[in-house]
């Protein structure tokens, strides 16, 4: 284990230190979710409307209450979606991998995506 | 091939299967989609080290298909190759380059590991969203990494004798 293993390792956090300041940064409170199965737009809610949304036929609940966005029940094994608890600010996203489904935070301008 | 390798590498095989079957029974260590200890990878970097490049690639992509077979579906499937994939790519190059140890090597394959499994979710569910966890799943991917190096290392150190 040399120093240059350190080093290599060493930059790797600090890249990854990076891009979780630069999401962080780069955050603002949302104003409303997108909803996405399989990459296509199904619905939009704004945060400011508290109720509960059954989404995709009822696979997944919706819940918005006092300016925050989360999954109250879904269909899947593992349940992760319920439990990556309430977003608000843009760019945070809620995933259900086996229904394919996303809730993503938009604001009122394009959020800056790490992937552009 | 000679049968003591032939009869090694299906070890390999089976052993890399139970560590999946194992990791998929512990409870998710985060709400994050990908986060995994990366079990099966100790067997991939201690094959690396002490088989070769072709046979881990054999050894990783079988490990895949039966697993996907067994325990899953054909989507989570698409998934654990990719990330498989990747790793295994980025690990055989950096060994490559003679430069590093095999902690750094197995560090790296842990980061690109869950890097191409939420490359695939971006481009699965056409959302670029959801690169939003890329931060958490590099230091989760450097973690496991360095445990899993830790442990191949060791491995290694004691089949040092072992000729094949």
């Amino acid at each position: 284990m040399k120093k240059r293993d350190i080093i290599l390792i060493a930059s790797i956090l600090i890249v990854a230190i990076a891009l979780f300041l630069v999401v962080e940064l780069t955050k603002e409170e949302g104003e409303g979710v997108t909803v996405k199965v399989d990459g296509v737009k199904i619905a939009e809610y704004p945060l400011t409307m508290d109720g509960t949304y059954p989404l995709n036929g009822g696979t997944n609940i919706l819940v918005i209450e006092g300016g925050k966005a989360y999954l109250t029940d879904a269909n899947c094994p593992d349940k992760l979606c319920v439990h990556q608890g309430k977003i608000s600010m843009t760019g945070e996203t809620i995933t259900c991998l086996p229904n394919k489904l996303t809730v993503t935070v938009y604001g009122t301008e394009q959020s800056v995506d790490l992937v552009s | 091939m000679k049968t003591k390798k032939v009869a090694f590498l299906g070890m390999c095989i089976a052993l890399s299967m139970i560590l999946s079957f194992v990791e998929s029974q512990i409870p998710p260590l985060a709400a994050v989609p990908g986060v995994k200890m990366g079990l099966p990878n100790i067997v991939m970097v201690f094959m690396l080290y002490k088989v070769g490049a072709k046979e881990t690639a054999i050894v990783s992509i079988l490990r895949v298909i039966l697993v996907g077979i067994l325990f899953g579906t054909p989507l989570s499937m698409i998934y654990s190759l990719a990330g498989a994939a990747l790793s295994l790519t980025g690990m055989i190059i950096l060994k490559k380059t003679n430069l590093f140890a095999p902690v750094t090597v197995s560090v790296v394959g842990g980061i690109l590991h869950n890097v191409g499994q939420i490359a695939t979710a971006c481009i699965v569910m056409e959302t670029a969203q959801i690169a939003y966890y890329l931060p958490v799943l590099f230091i989760s991917g450097t973690i496991a990494g360095v445990l899993i190096g830790l442990c191949a290392a060791m491995i290694l150190k004691r089949l040092e004798k072992m000729k094949l």
